[in-house]
Parts: C-alpha cells; structure tokens; sequence
C-alpha cells in the first residue's frame, strides 16, 4: 500500500522543524521514527499534506544522568535503552518496558519522544512514564517548558503538545533509596499491542511500601494511574491481603474496551493478576532482587 | 507532493536517484533498483520479510521512506554472497534446512547477519528474541534457530583463523 502524496521537508535543527510547523500549521506532521505514522499513512489513516523529518536530529539522541534525573533525548531509538547500562542496572522499569516495545526491528527506528507524544493507551511508555512521575520538556516558538507527565495526557491520541511544539527530552527522577519497578506485558504474540500491561515505581522503607506508582497500558482510552492500587498499597507491607487488594483496585478502576485480545471482564482481571505480580516484582527489585 | 533526489550506498555501490516523497525504501528497492529479493509480506510492519540493514542496523525497509535514507549505507540479501561464495548464513540456512517457502528467509538473514555482529556467541533464546520480529509460517523456527547457530560457529571459526 502506497501512502497518499505529501511534501517531505528534511529539518536541519529543532528549531527549523518548529518554523516548518509554524509555517504548515494543520497541514505539518513531525517524522520521528515513523513506525507508528508510516503504518498509519500506508492504510491511508493519516494523510498529512507536509511531513517535517526530524528522525536524522542526532542531538537528540542521548541518555544521561544530569541534575538529579535521566534525561533521554526524544529522538534517542528504543534500542539504545535496551543498550544503556545505565538504564538496565538503575532504571529497570524502563529497562523492562524497552525490551517489549513492538519487535526489534522497530526498536531500531521507533523512538522513546513519538512513543510519548503519539499519545496513544497502548504504547508502552504512557504506563511506565506515569509511574516514574517523569517530566517531559517541550520547545516551541516562545521557548521550552517543562511538562509534568500526570498532566500530559489529554484524550485518545491527544496532549497538551501545541501544534508547533516538540517534545524534546523526557526526564525520570534519579531513583530514590529503597526503590524498585518493574513493567509486565501480556501480548498475544511479539509486535502486539498488551492486552493490559501494568508499570510499577515504588520505594520501600524497611518492609513497608513507603509510596507507590502504577500506570496502565492499553485498558482505557487515556493513558492512566491506577490511584486507587497505588493507595491500597501506600503504607503496607507486602503480603497476600496487600497484593489483592491493589491488584483488585487496579481491575476496578481500569477502563478496558472488548476487542480482539479479549472482553472486558478478562482485561479486568488481567491488570488484577498483572498488578499483583509487578508489584511483587518491583518489591524484590527494591531489595536488592536480580530477577 | 514533492521528488527527491536521494544519493546512497546499495550494497557497496553509489547509487543516484529521484523519487517520489512517498515512496517507501523497500518499493524503492524492488522497483527502482530491481533488487527484487527483499520481500514484501505484510505492509504492515509486522512481518520483517523486507528487512534491510541501514547503516548496519537491521529495520523494515517498508516502514522507511526512500527519501530517508538519503547519504545512507544499505545492505540488502543480494549483497551478502561475496565473489559466488555464499555467506556463513546463507549456507546455515542451506546446511540446516531453515527455510521452507523462502519467503521470509532474506529477512531472517538480513536481521541475523546485524545480530551477529552484535553477539557473536548467542544462546538459542537470545537468537530467537533477536529475530522476533520476523515471521516465518513454514518453519516453526527450530531449523532458523539452527541455521543461525552453523552460521555463528563457521563465523567464528574463521576469525580465530584470523580470516
């Protein structure tokens, strides 16, 4: 299948892609890594007028500790986590959601910043993002600003993104003392979208959950904090009683649709098993835990 | 709708052409190149048939436009046998039966080829993330898993040759 016709404008800089964006208005489409918008134009999903190509941008890509976080360049390829020793020894979360972002062959071209700013519930770092509390930096014509995840996401395929902005850098919190994450996927088979997938940050004090953070994939139409598994966990130590009330917490509040990869009911409890089990997770994690 | 002139390396050799903004890499490479051995299977970005190596990394050259690929390197199943020898890969395949239909197997091989470079020594279950991302319906990937496993061995054989 051939995309409809456009204009392809190769950007020299950021700051020319957002003069192009300026410039194109409701017709201009940012070109990342392209492997969610290429698949979209070949089915003829999307038919921008103007592609504006900033995949090239190389001083974008980067992984680095600065000031207290990571912050990743918005261009840097999904591989390079996976890659990053820094990423699979000290943000294992991340490290968690890299390796099950759709297959490696993509890894190699998609990128952390289109993930994010596509907006869409069923890719990976929405979930994991939420749960590490992550900023995410924006330049536009007047400037950057620093945009806190929990505010982010404003419907289906939607952000607070202006139209000439660009997500530049995503930035995670240097762990705290006692931390811990991990991200569990259900798919169907590798490249799939998760039926749900469940990302936990929390930081533990001694035996107790001292606080937590959960973010959901792919069970409601905007990416989501499971608040209520979150508080079920605030405050307790980890046993059986714990886990099933935040994994029951999370099947609560989640917001799945019936489709191919099952009903309502069965996602529901899906993020109930998947809950309990990250939570577990990231809890051995937090104590020093290889697995 | 804009054309392009993109300048590129195809398997060694400068190449020079005009395209259209929309056309993908891979029709690109099938029909302006005529190197019809990189495959279409799904168009859409599932199936890893059309995999290509771009600047050495293995992507689905269906979900790349050809204008992107402008002051690239490409390598593509037709510039792995060097002088009528086939590549460790390619005679792993053969060796091992790890092909039925053929389909997917330049695929296979294109992504097999950059993973090996990357981990000379894998495990089986990492051979088997590492190609994930490539179907293949014969199969079951048992014999490709074997194929790629002559090939690491012949591969490394030959370097403490010092070949």
């Amino acid at each position: 299948m051939i995309p409809a016709p456009f204009d392809y404008h190769k950007a020299r800089s950021v700051d020319d892609a957002i003069a192009l964006l300026d410039k194109h208005g409701e017709d201009g489409k940012l070109l990342a890594g392209g492997q969610s918008l290429i698949p979209a134009m070949r089915f003829r999903l999307a038919t921008p007028a103007t592609l504006i190509d900033i995949s090239h941008l190389s001083a974008h890509k980067y992984i680095k500790e600065k000031d207290g976080h990571l912050a990743i360049g918005a261009l840097t390829h999904e591989m390079a986590l996976e890659e990053s020793s820094l990423v699979t020894q000290s943000y294992r979360l991340l490290a968690d959601t890299a390796k099950v972002i759709a297959d490696p062959l993509v890894r190699n071209r998609a990128t952390v910043g289109g993930n994010l700013a596509h907006a869409d519930p069923a890719n990976d770092h929405p979930a994991t993002m939420l749960a590490y509390g992550a900023e995410l930096v924006a330049r536009g014509p007047k400037g950057e600003r620093t945009i806190p995840i929990d505010g982010f996401f404003t419907g289906l395929f939607e952000s607070v993104l202006e139209k000439n902005e660009i997500l530049i850098e995503i930035r995670i919190p240097k762990p705290k003392k006692g931390s811990g994450g991990a991200y569990l996927k259900l798919e169907r088979k590798v490249g799939d979208y998760a039926t749900s997938a469940v990302a936990v940050n929390l930081v533990l004090s001694g035996d107790t959950i001292q606080e937590a953070r959960i973010g959901l994939t792919n069970v409601s139409s905007v990416p989501m904090r499971a608040k209520n598994a979150e508080q079920a966990l605030s405050g307790k130590k980890l046993s059986d009683e714990t886990l099933e009330a935040a994994g029951r917490a999370a099947a609560a509040e989640c917001d799945p649709s019936a489709d191919l990869r099952g009903s309502v009911e069965y996602k529901r409890d899906v993020t109930r098993v998947l809950t309990q089990r990250a939570v577990r997770r990231a809890v051995e994690r937090a104590k020093g835990g290889q697995s | 709708m804009s054309r392009h002139l993109v300048t590129l390396s195809v398997n060694g050799q400068p190449m020079k052409q005009e395209v259209e903004a929309r056309t993908l890499l891979v029709h690109f490479i099938r029909e302006n190149l005529g190197l019809t051995g990189t495959h279409i299977g799904c168009d859409t970005t599932s199936c890893g048939a059309c995999t290509i190596l771009l600047d050495g990394k293995p992507v689905k050259s269906c979900t790349l436009f050809a204008v992107q690929a402008e002051g690239a390197s490409i390598e593509t199943i037709e510039g792995v046998a060097q002088d009528g020898t086939l590549h460790p890969l390619q005679e792993g395949f053969w060796e091992k039966h790890g092909l039925q239909c053929g389909f997917c197997t330049p695929g296979m091989i294109m992504c097999a080829k950059a993973y090996l470079a990357k981990n000379p020594r894998p495990k089986d279950s990492e051979i088997r993330q590492a190609i994930s991302g490539n179907l293949c319906r014969c199969t079951g990937y048992n014999k490709i898993v074997e194929a790629i496993q002559y090939a690491a061995d012949k591969l490394q054989a030959s370097e403490g040759k010092g070949g």
